[in-house]
């Protein structure tokens, strides 16, 4: 194994053309007068809903409304009264079941209606992947035009895992025919606080 | 301007007319046009095969019959595009250089050199323009769908000059037809169904005539259309630009 | 499927047989270029992108040695175990020991182009290791025992009706059933059961970030995340040209991977990798096969800049008209014939002459490989290595003596077009692979060479 590492990376030091300097960051061109909009329309194309809430009594609302008698499990304690208490530390396996995650993220980014969400704001890796619906809350602040502006924000930060999310995970596999919820969750709702 | 005109082997052989075109169009345009009657072939179907190193012969030839004059002109995109490419000489390597930088096709020659904004010609059929690929993605004749590019066409700017003719829109306006040199017949499947959903394409947005700067992809049309016993034809651009 | 001695042609004649299935199968991928076409254009500096992305490759093939020794450097630090596989074989042993170290004989796997590559699945069974694919594409042609047929669209050559079967034989669907959404349903439930039981997952790497040691995971799915994140070992598999710079250089690439591939703004999830979960184990095994034998050729060495996007494949009208499988390798389509003549010049010695050159390919490659000018480049090395077939060459050196000489070609010229028009038996017959579709050309009564003799007075 060490002779590979020291074969391959001599083949390497021998055969790399001479040194082609890195590019100047790119300048972007791409502007929405409107990002907030922009994440919304986005958003609904690739089957996800956006719900503009004042504020967490507006989010505890429509949850009361929309997911009655479910598993739900929540990283936010201000929604500790409509989800499940001493949920963290369980093997993720357990959250096989869970019919709604409700995570908050870093940011949303308007171009493609991803949101930025490291592990800290996870509580276990498994929890967005897993759980039948998700739902992620993020400031209507926090929403940048393009993937240049979130790499800005994301600069150097350290997280054992980040990950964006955009809308519910999906598959045209069969005959390019879009369905909703291969694996991940089937659908997700983000609640944009004013 | 003296200008050498440059008639690929196929026409020269077997669509005659497509050349006799190219030459009055020009002599009407006021050039001074010259055919070298020693010419044959720029090499394009053995380097496009693998065989680049046997067309030396061929190279040296197009040398000796082109080096004087100051434009060379032919109606072929993908065999201007294999001299710009391709044309070296170890012996004449500075004459190669300079013919690679005046080799022009037909229509880029008209709307840049010659800069026509008119032509006395007349076509009143509905005519659908095949964009060949040398010419188009290599010579850039027209821009190509694939770039988010500002539109322009070369043979299409020409088209417009001409009186009564309706250009039929097409649903894939710049797919290959799959004639490819050798490829036509190494890949004989693909490259007949390529040429069969072109021709799908003309006649189910109506066209009477099928036209483009190459006539090696109406040779390959062409055949697929007769064979389907259809009363649409081919013309190569320039006897379109020279009708009356 | 016997593939082994059919070549592209051969292959495509077979599978132009059925011209409805054709024209199904080029009318969904173009569907696919069609959609790419409508993202790029929503993006006004599309291709100030793709420039800044191909800059980028072109610096990591300039640098790879010393972006690969700082990548494993940060990798260690965060806790990743890194493997360095010459080829194919040492990949798969790698794999293989990192599992049986482990007590573990069954896993899963989401997408990886590279584990293709090596063969990896196959030589898992051989050694008594269940793999189960859990890319639903990917599930499927596991199930039907193809390969795959395209690199992000797996069974794009298989209709619902055959999946819906293939379903009904192996997860117990009822016959017939052929929905989408109701056989997408069924495979969600199947695998499910695999992401909660599997204790290892093997993903692929579509970046890893010199700069900071980590690694990023493109799905729709999100299948590479729930096996990842469920198993007590995780193994990433990447080819070593894989390597990008810096973490933000993911701005340029992550907004021209999905928008190239299928025409989304970006997939579902793009995981950032960097340490293994509390308690669980992450395995980075960077392979060479072959890789740095391209580097090590001027004229192809750029085509180790593909991010594996299949733009390529999806505008090219051959692609399009005769099946990945046709291409009898891994990784098919433009891309594929100009990294495979590189693995085995012999088996592949018919894949740079499968394309008409129209060059489509390179202007949808979003990091500007001049894939049409490598398949012209390979042409000439494949001929000059020996592997092209007998015949060609022979009518290659007629061709060059009839038109070295101008006289032997006019007199050549004459002579055919004498034979096509008075015994045209002789030239449309079996023998001529242009007549089985095509009319000939009809024969004008003098060539323009005759015509200008004739009727231009000489100055």
């Amino acid at each position: 194994m060490t002779n590979s590492r020291a074969e391959i990376l001599a083949r390497i030091l021998q055969n790399q053309p001479e040194l082609s300097p890195l590019p100047a960051d790119l300048v972007t061109v791409t502007h929405y007068d409107n990002p907030i909009e922009n994440f919304k329309t986005i958003l609904s194309n690739i089957g996800g809903l956006a719900v503009n809430v004042l504020d967490y009594q507006g989010i505890q609302d429509y949850i009361k409304t929309h997911f009655p008698d479910q598993r739900i499990v929540s990283t936010l304690a201000e929604l500790s009264a409509v989800s499940e208490q001493g949920w963290e530390n369980l093997d993720p396996h357990s959250y096989e079941n869970v019919d709604l995650a409700i995570i908050r993220a870093h940011f949303g980014v308007a171009e493609n209606a991803a949101l930025w969400i490291t592990e800290d704001l996870m509580h276990q890796r498994a929890v967005p992947f897993i759980c039948q619906q998700l739902a992620v809350v993020i400031n209507a602040k926090d929403i940048v035009e393009t993937l240049h502006d979130a790499y800005v924000n994301i600069a150097d930060s350290v997280y054992g895992f980040g990950t964006f999310i955009a809308g519910p995970s999906k598959t045209a596999d069969i005959e390019q025919s879009l369905v909703l919820g291969a694996h991940g969750p089937k659908g997700m709702t983000v609640f944009i606080l004013d | 301007m003296t200008v050498g005109l440059f008639i690929p082997c196929y026409i020269d052989q077997f669509y005659p007319n497509a050349a006799i075109a190219t030459l009055t169009l020009l002599k009407k345009l006021g050039v001074d046009v010259k055919y070298p009657s020693r010419q044959t072939c720029c090499g394009q179907p053995m380097a496009n095969s693998g065989f680049e190193h046997l067309t030396q012969g061929c190279n040296d030839l197009f040398i000796d019959n082109f080096a004087e004059f100051d434009y060379v002109v032919s109606p072929s995109g993908s065999c201007v595009l294999h001299i710009k490419d391709h044309l070296h000489s170890p012996k004449e390597e500075n004459k190669a250089v300079d013919i690679r930088k005046k080799v022009y096709e037909l229509t880029e020659f008209l709307t840049d050199v010659l800069q026509v904004e008119k032509l006395d010609a007349r076509f009143p059929h509905k005519v659908g323009l095949h964009q060949s690929c040398h010419g188009q993605r290599g010579l850039m004749l027209a821009q190509m769908t694939e770039l988010v590019k500002a539109p322009f066409s070369k043979p299409l700017h020409l088209l417009n000059m001409v009186e009564g003719l309706e250009l039929i829109t097409l649903s894939r306006p710049d797919e290959c037809c799959g004639f490819g040199g050798t490829f036509c017949v190494a890949e004989e499947a693909v490259s007949v169904k390529m040429g069969k959903d072109r021709v799908a394409d003309h006649l189910n947005h109506g066209a009477e005539y099928i036209t483009a700067a190459d006539m090696s992809c109406l040779m390959h049309l062409e055949g697929i259309l007769r064979r389907q016993k259809s009363n649409v034809k081919v013309l190569h651009i320039a006897e379109i630009l020279n009708a009356q | 499927m016997n593939t082994a001695f059919k070549d592209h042609s051969e292959l495509s004649d077979l599978f132009n047989k059925d011209e409805a299935r054709v024209d199904w199968h080029d009318e969904t991928l173009w569907f696919v270029r069609a959609k790419r076409d409508k993202a790029a254009h929503g993006i006004p500096e599309w291709e100030s992108l793709r420039e800044a992305a191909s800059q980028i490759k072109n610096n990591v093939l300039s640098n790879l040695q010393d972006y690969l020794v700082e990548f494993e450097e940060n990798a260690k630090k965060n806790g990743v175990t890194v493997h360095w596989a010459a080829d194919a074989a040492e990949h798969n042993q790698i794999v293989h020991k990192i599992l049986k170290d482990q007590g573990v004989n069954r896993l899963i796997k989401s997408k990886s182009m590279l584990t293709e590559e090596c063969h990896l699945n196959e030589y898992l069974k051989n050694n008594g290791v269940e793999v189960i694919d859990t890319d639903l594409g990917e599930r499927i042609v596991q199930l039907a025992e193809e390969p795959p047929s395209h690199i992000v669209l797996p069974c794009i050559h298989k209709k619902k009706e055959e999946i819906g079967d293939l379903f009904h034989e192996h997860l117990g669907t009822p016959a017939g059933m052929s929905d989408p959404v109701f056989l997408t349903a069924a495979a969600r439930k199947h695998l499910r059961e695999t992401f909660v039981t599997r204790k290892a997952a093997i993903t692929g790497v579509n970046f890893a970030v010199a700069e900071t040691g980590e690694f990023v995971v493109c799905t729709n799915e999100g299948n590479a995340d729930m096996g990842a994140h469920l198993a007590d070992v995780h193994i990433a598999c990447m080819g070593i040209e894989k390597i990008i710079p810096k973490r933000n250089n993911l701005g340029v690439f992550l907004r021209l991977l999905t928008r190239s591939a299928t025409g989304q703004p970006i997939t579902t999830y793009s995981s950032h990798f960097r340490k293994p979960r509390p308690g669980q184990q992450m395995h980075l095994i960077l392979v060479d096969n072959g890789r740095t034998t391209q580097l090590s050729r001027p004229d192809f060495r750029n085509s180790l800049k593909c991010i594996r996007c299949a733009a390529c494949m999806n505008t090219c009208p051959v692609y399009r008209r005769s099946g990945g499988h046709s291409y009898h390798t891994a990784i098919a389509g433009p891309i594929g014939s100009i990294l495979a003549p590189n693995l085995d010049m012999k088996e592949y010695a018919d894949l740079p002459f499968a394309s008409t050159l129209c060059g489509s390919c390179s202007n949808v490659c979003p990091v500007k490989i001049n894939i049409h000018e490598q398949l012209y480049k390979w042409r000439q090395v494949i001929v000059k290595e020996g592997y092209a077939p007998a015949k060609k060459a022979i009518a290659m050196k007629v061709m060059e003596f009839t038109l070295s000489s101008p006289l032997i070609y006019k007199n050549a010229g004459k002579a055919g077009r004498w034979f096509m028009k008075h015994a045209p038996f002789t030239v449309n017959n079996k023998l001529n692979l242009w007549y089985d579709h095509r009319e000939m050309p009809e024969v004008p009564k003098e060539s323009f060479g005759e015509w200008y003799n004739k009727n231009v007075k000489n100055d």
